[in-house]
């Protein structure tokens, strides 16, 4: 059984996102659902409509930065909502596939817009056997 | 913070010597109370920004100061160009020209409250709030341009807000130097629904009253008297500006090297003010500036469209719009000498003094507004700039209350429905799309802003004039 998981960690004004499991790719997918859950709880989230992002850059945690940030580009522009990730990095390069659905008010009820996720406590690297992605978001 | 790490210059003012790779001294304008509060991480941010290029006397934090991305919130820092001096995306923020503005309403507390439901569901009606609201603007991508060229000038030629307005707009309501075409595609791609919306966190739009005046003389320059009703706008560059912010601090962190400057932190993420990077960001950064301006003044028109529909004798003139996310030029008297600098304010408000040439002719004998946004149930305030301020702090102030609380821990504490219950004992209302974002915002979740004012008032940066106290808020 996989261990993957996520958290939130506090900082002050904003939120700290932090994804485990024992792949990169898994704690990148896991750090994705922190900062839905930042938004919502991401159970709500109706995963049926696919989307393909991709990003590239020179290490793991600016990566991580920019994997978060794309997602924040396409809810932000789609007004839209991810439910499910699925992650793949070759090198310095992500593709992956979001699923999810539009913003709807009621369900969700989305606490707050992701300005964008910060180098605040960026850190991307293996612990204990286990990977672990975090970084904080700007709310 | 530990007070063993600072020395005392006065009660109200707290220096951290040069040490390591400081190029100058840190400065906090605190009381003890709030520097004892003060996270340990704005010590080491405002040791990290002092180690920067071309900084001018002092890395400096600002009573409500907490920590925030490289430079902290509440941070203020002037650099020079002719000396290495760096531009930062980090020390500007996402919400680039977040700010906020203060309307006069021509009414007092007796004329609004037996509308006082009516005109929040109007408000709330008018202007779009929250996650995934959209305005009823759509830009073409010339309009888009011609918008960020132009600010609130630009919305106010297009019917938008009204002429007199732009008076009492930072940069006569049009920033200069903007460059449109500095702003990627997928920055105006995340704008293109946003103009005249309002976003989330928080952000507000309120109906406030004059609770309190403590200086007659300047409350009258600025037209205040005790329950006189205003409006205060807080709000920012939106979608376009959090692109800007997250593209170039990515360009800055990886250029750092290549001009020879060592970040101690990625967040520190800067420019040499005479660099290509660095002057990219300006142009886009004040493109952002006017995106901030323009939706502000687009909103203050919905805002005079609901007072009609319920209020219509209300009048609506501007009193101030002041942001508290930017890098402007400034010239300074640095050891009796004027000198142009890039002064950055993350989370500080500009606090011009009595004479100022950039305050609007009206107001120039008191000094400029200086407007404080506080918690939905605890009140904002209004200062001025005093003459101290500019030896000071290069003529800032606070901005806020700050957080006392994370959102994490305020959702955990309160209900949304508690939190509106509450307040509506008080007579406070509140309008919102979401009931965990009004539990996240709840009043119990920020620090004292009277303290934070109070410090800003002993420590000279700005004085009281006016307290505000809600009577309705529009939540995002």
């Amino acid at each position: 059984m996989s261990s993957a998981r996520w958290e939130h960690f506090p900082h002050g004004a904003d939120m700290g996102v932090r994804g485990i499991a024992d792949t990169k790719e898994q704690a990148f997918e896991q750090a994705a659902l922190a900062m839905i859950a930042v938004v919502t709880d991401p159970a709500t989230v109706n995963a049926r409509e696919p989307v393909a992002v991709e990003c590239e850059a020179p290490d793991d945690e600016l990566l991580l930065v920019d994997w978060l940030n794309v997602l924040v580009f396409e809810m932000s522009t789609r007004r839209c909502l991810f439910g499910r990730f699925e992650v793949k990095i070759e090198g310095h390069r992500l593709t992956a596939t979001a699923w999810g659905e539009p913003v709807d008010i009621e369900r969700h009820q989305p606490a707050v817009e992701i300005k964008g996720a910060t180098y605040t406590a960026l850190r991307v690297r293996q612990e204990k056997g286990q990977w672990i992605a975090q970084t904080v978001v700007d709310v | 913070m530990e007070l063993s790490l600072l020395k005392r210059r006065s009660d109200f003012e707290w220096e951290i010597a040069p040490h390591g790779a400081m190029r100058v001294p840190g400065i906090i304008y605190a009381s003890e109370d709030l520097i004892r509060e003060m996270d340990h991480k704005v010590y080491e941010q405002v040791v990290n920004v002092a180690t920067l290029p071309g900084i001018v006397k002092a890395s400096y934090a600002m009573p409500d100061a907490h920590w925030g991305y490289g430079f902290p919130i509440g941070g203020v820092a002037a650099f020079d160009p002719d000396e290495g001096g760096v531009v930062s995306a980090g020390g500007v923020g996402f919400d680039i020209s977040c700010g906020v503005r203060c309307l006069h309403t021509g009414l007092n507390v007796d004329d609004v409250m037996p509308v006082q439901k009516a005109l929040a569901d109007m408000l709330y009606h008018k202007v779009p709030a929250g996650l995934g609201s959209t305005g009823t603007i759509r830009l073409s991508p010339e309009q888009m341009d011609a918008m960020l060229a132009g600010g609130a000038k630009w919305a106010v030629d297009q019917g938008w807000g009204s002429a007199a307005d732009l008076d009492r707009i930072e940069e006569h309501g049009q920033m200069k130097h903007a460059k449109p075409g500095n702003v990627s595609a997928h920055a105006k791609k995340r704008q293109r629904d946003e103009m005249g919306t309002l976003g989330s966190g928080n952000h507000y739009l309120e109906v406030q009253k004059v609770a309190k005046i403590f200086d007659a003389q300047a409350a009258e320059a600025f037209g205040l008297h005790v329950n006189d009703v205003v409006v205060s706008i807080h709000c920012g560059s939106r979608g376009l500006g959090h692109q800007i912010g997250t593209e170039f601090l990515k360009k800055m962190a990886i250029a750092a090297a290549t001009h020879g400057i060592t970040l101690p932190d990625r967040e520190l993420a800067c420019a040499p003010i005479n660099s290509d990077v660095g002057e990219e960001y300006l142009g886009a950064m004040r493109a952002a500036i006017n995106c901030a301006l323009a939706n502000r003044e687009i909103i203050t028109h919905l805002v005079r469209e609901a007072f009609a529909h319920v209020l219509p004798k209300a009048r609506l003139p501007l009193l101030y719009d002041v942001s508290h996310n930017t890098c402007k030029v400034e010239e300074h008297s640095v050891d009796g000498k004027p000198r142009k600098l890039y002064v950055h304010r993350k989370g500080a408000t500009r606090a011009f003094g009595p004479g100022h040439p950039d305050i609007p002719p009206a107001l120039r004998a008191v000094g400029q507004p200086v407007l404080i946004g506080g918690s939905m149930g605890t009140g904002s305030y209004i200062l001025v700039g005093t003459e101290a301020g500019e030896a000071r702090s290069f003529s800032s102030a606070c901005h806020g209350a700050g957080r006392a609380m994370s959102r994490h821990q305020a959702y955990r504490t309160w209900k949304g429905r508690q939190v509106v219950d509450e307040l509506a004992t008080r007579g406070i209302v509140i309008r919102s799309p979401s009931s965990r974002g009004v539990a996240e915002e709840a009043p119990g979740a920020y620090k004292d802003v009277a303290a934070v004012v109070d410090a800003a008032d002993v420590a000279g940066l700005a004085r009281k004039v006016a307290r505000l106290e809600p009577l309705a808020c529009i939540k995002g």
